[in-house]
């Protein structure tokens, strides 16, 4: 496969994982405003939001004070912000576009429809009407995309490049998601409950956490769930387990350094105890995560997306 | 201008309707206006969704447009397109002749039928390609030939396109529309099918490969999504299985192609290039070419790649060299052209300037290198201050140009705002060259959609029609 067909096909799969995720995160916060709460703590959540996702220099540039109204309007509808919705899901069509004839029509139909769509209801103002949702919606499309792509495409490559952004990508946000919360240090045990809980909906994962705990909500459980559960879909294991899966499918004669990496992370992950994470700092922990998950992606472009002429 | 009863009408002739529209125009007349309407919109909703779209340069709030879709459809009884279908057979075989000659001994000059100056002042001749062997000695591989039909019916072609003819993508997609959109109308009428195209041009684009390449590897190469063809550049790369490249994604070195891949270099053998010979390659022609490759052309005239169609075939497609085509035809092949020429005032000629300026208001007037409906003069739906104004041009720079009589275009029965009326349509037919001649029955049939207009281009607001030739 082109290299750079490969390459629009691991950022159309990003894009896309970004804007679902773009959406639950914001979904968090919505829910959990909605909590009898000050006012300085409203804002304290929505600072929490920009700064995990490294916005907060870029939002203060536009808006003098942080208010719910301003952050989702600037994670959803602002293109100048590389992580908003909207640049997300037009980045991830135009991807689409460069190769569409490398997709099935349904993918691509899909992904045409996606964006054309945001931009009617966008326009229609239902994202101030009910968040919710319009966040909701956000994320059908994606299931919606993902399953279309892995029930129509052929088992080739291509579904490699486009798993290996997706996972990249989804271990990216959910460590995001996670240090979110236990980054913003204020106690409540009764706010507490609701926070973990819209947290765990947002991953989709309460349901989940009922059935593998059969317990009351905890930090650690909800940190060892997001982390360590290779049976959890979204969990950075999981997420891991994908990338050194499709690394294995597209492994080339250059790419023995980032499988290396990925194994490395993924052993590291599959051994953990979450009583040994926490002991060493669960924010540390997720920050060296980011940061090696970084590097992979650097890798994956290295080795197979840009490669230098040979 | 009058809408006039002296144009020819596809459908009908003096009210009566033809034999080979009578079926189509039962069917038409008993549909209702909202049933059509409501097909025009699903049309238009399936074009949008599917991405059938043209890009519009300088214009960012809405980059991209459709080109419109009428639902009525050209017919082409079998009888007619047999002779069109011959005739178009004789002139591009002719013409991939001509360009052998003119890139190897130059038979047609010494001959004295084509004076040498319109050959090496014409911009469009390439010297890098004299004396270089191309496989199978074809240069225009894939061929789209623009004919009208005036007069009282005969077919006129206007135009030649060998470099990088466009469109083809939209002939497939109208049919697939109309299938969809009508299915009942495929039952009732045998129309000839183009649905193979894509297999017959891979199959053309792999038998030119270089000598003793047995397996070749086609791509199909693009300047990228924001072209305005983009959509048939992925199109065709998708529907022939190939790759779609850039100039970006190729790189020469040991006097060969090759795509970068994820597992390393892979070679290419033929290119079915759909950018223009001055892009190709920084180091030939333009340098400041972001979209071609380094070196391209230095492999090619080695003969290890295939270029589709070949460089420097404009030579022979030039408005400057059309009044000879059926000159070219005769030399070549000793036989009479079986399709007309429209008759052609070299304005570059005294005599046949003279007859242009004192003529201007009754003719189309185009510039030699003109393409895409820029730069002419529609004589009788100009004022009188355009007139005068291109009568200064071409008194300055008279072998810029060349003045035709205004063709009466055929007309046919188009949706318009308020119903159905008359609207003046082309064909391009698409020819494929390489071991042999092909192509499918029909081509795209483009339909000037303001009313009495002429001009056919997309650019210029036209519009397509599905093209139906019916079997015998």
């Amino acid at each position: 496969m082109l290299s750079r067909t490969a390459d629009h096909l691991f950022w159309m799969a990003r894009y896309t994982e970004r804007a679902e995720n773009t959406a639950r995160m914001l979904d968090v916060n919505v829910q959990t405003a909605l909590l009898p709460q000050s006012g300085e703590a409203a804002r304290q959540a929505w600072r929490a939001l920009l700064g995990i996702s490294e916005l907060q220099h870029g939002y203060d540039e536009k808006h003098e004070a942080v208010t719910q109204h301003d952050v989702i309007e600037f994670m959803v509808c602002d293109p100048s912000n590389r992580s908003s919705i909207i640049a997300c899901l037009t980045e991830a069509r135009e991807n689409a576009r460069a190769v569409r004839g490398t997709l099935t029509t349904e993918v691509w139909e899909v992904t045409n429809q996606t964006y054309l769509d945001l931009r009617r209801r966008l326009h229609g103002g239902q994202l101030r009407k009910d968040p919710s949702q319009f966040f909701e919606w956000v994320k059908y499309r994606s299931h919606l995309w993902r399953g279309v792509t892995l029930g129509t495409m052929l088992r080739d490559e291509a579904i490699n490049f486009m798993r290996l952004g997706t996972s990249l990508e989804r271990a990216d946000n959910t460590a995001r998601i996670l240090d979110v919360k236990f980054h913003g240090n204020d106690s409540d045990a009764r706010r507490d409950f609701y926070y973990w809980a819209a947290l765990l909906r947002s991953v989709s994962g309460f349901e989940i956490y009922r059935k593998v705990y059969r317990d009351v909500i905890t930090p650690e459980r909800v940190a060892e769930l997001l982390m360590l559960r290779a049976d959890m879909p979204r969990s950075l294991l999981a997420c891991m387990e994908e990338v050194v899966a499709n690394l294995r499918q597209v492994r080339n004669d250059v790419s023995s350094d980032t499988e290396r990496l990925a194994g490395k992370l993924h052993a590291e992950l599959q051994f953990a105890r979450i009583e040994d994470i926490l002991e060493a700092g669960l924010h540390d922990t997720l920050t060296e995560f980011l940061r090696r998950i970084y590097e992979l992606g650097n890798g994956v472009s290295r080795d197979f997306l840009v490669p230098l002429a040979a | 201008m009058q809408r006039s009863p002296n144009f020819y009408n596809e459908m009908s002739a003096d009210g009566v309707v033809r034999e080979h529209y009578r079926e189509f125009a039962d069917w038409l007349a008993q549909q209702t206006p909202d049933a059509i309407e409501r097909k025009r919109m699903e049309a238009d909703l399936t074009f949008r969704r599917v991405g059938i779209t043209f890009a519009v340069y300088g214009d960012n709030a809405g980059t991209e447009r459709l080109i419109p879709f009428d639902l009525i459809p050209r017919i082409i009884p079998a009888s007619e397109w047999q002779q069109m279908q011959a005739g178009l057979v004789q002139r591009v075989r002719a013409l991939n002749m001509f360009i052998d000659d003119i890139y190897h001994e130059q038979h047609i000059i010494r001959a004295g039928i084509i004076p040498a100056d319109q050959i090496y002042r014409n911009a469009q001749y390439r010297p890098e390609m004299q004396g270089i062997k191309v496989a199978s000695d074809i240069y225009a591989h894939i061929a789209g030939i623009d004919i009208v039909r005036a007069g009282a019916g005969e077919f006129y072609v206007l135009e030649d396109n060998l470099r990088v003819p466009s469109g083809v993508s939209y002939m497939l997609e109208d049919r697939k529309m109309m299938m969809r959109l009508y299915p009942e109308l495929f039952a009732s009428h045998k129309v000839a099918p183009v649905e193979h195209y894509p297999d017959m041009l891979l199959d053309n684009l792999r038998s030119v490969a270089p000598m003793g390449v047995l397996d070749p590897t086609v791509v199909v190469m693009t300047p990228g999504m924001y072209n305005s063809a983009y959509f048939e550049h992925a199109f065709l790369a998708q529907q022939m299985g190939v790759e779609l490249v850039e100039g970006k994604d190729l790189y020469v070195t040991n006097n060969a192609v090759w795509m970068r891949t994820t597992h390393g270099p892979k070679r290419v053998d033929v290119i079915y290039r759909r950018l223009d010979d001055d892009f190709l390659d920084p180091l030939a022609f333009r340098a400041d070419s972001a979209l071609g490759v380094p070196g391209l052309l230095s492999v090619y005239r080695a003969g290890h790649v295939t270029l589709a169609n070949a460089i420097g075939t404009g030579v022979a497609d030039d408005k400057s060299i059309y009044p000879y085509v059926p000159d070219i035809i005769r030399f070549y092949l000793s036989e009479e052209p079986i399709l007309n020429n429209v008759p052609t005032y070299q304005c570059r000629k005294k005599a046949e300037l003279d007859y242009t300026l004192a003529n201007l208001p009754d003719l189309v007037v185009k510039e030699v290198h003109g393409a895409g409906g820029y730069g002419m003069l529609v004589g009788p739906a100009s004022t009188k201050e355009q007139i005068e104004d291109f009568r200064q041009r071409l008194i300055a720079r008279p072998d810029g140009y060349i003045a035709q009589p205004t063709l009466a275009l055929s007309n046919c029965p188009t949706f318009v705002e308020n119903g159905v009326a008359p609207r003046h349509i082309d064909l391009r037919p698409f020819v494929l060259s390489g071991k042999n001649i092909s192509m499918v029955p029909g081509g795209l049939t483009r339909v000037a959609l303001r009313e009495g207009s002429l001009v056919v281009n997309s650019s210029q607001g036209g519009g397509t029609k599905d093209t139906w030739v019916l079997e015998a």
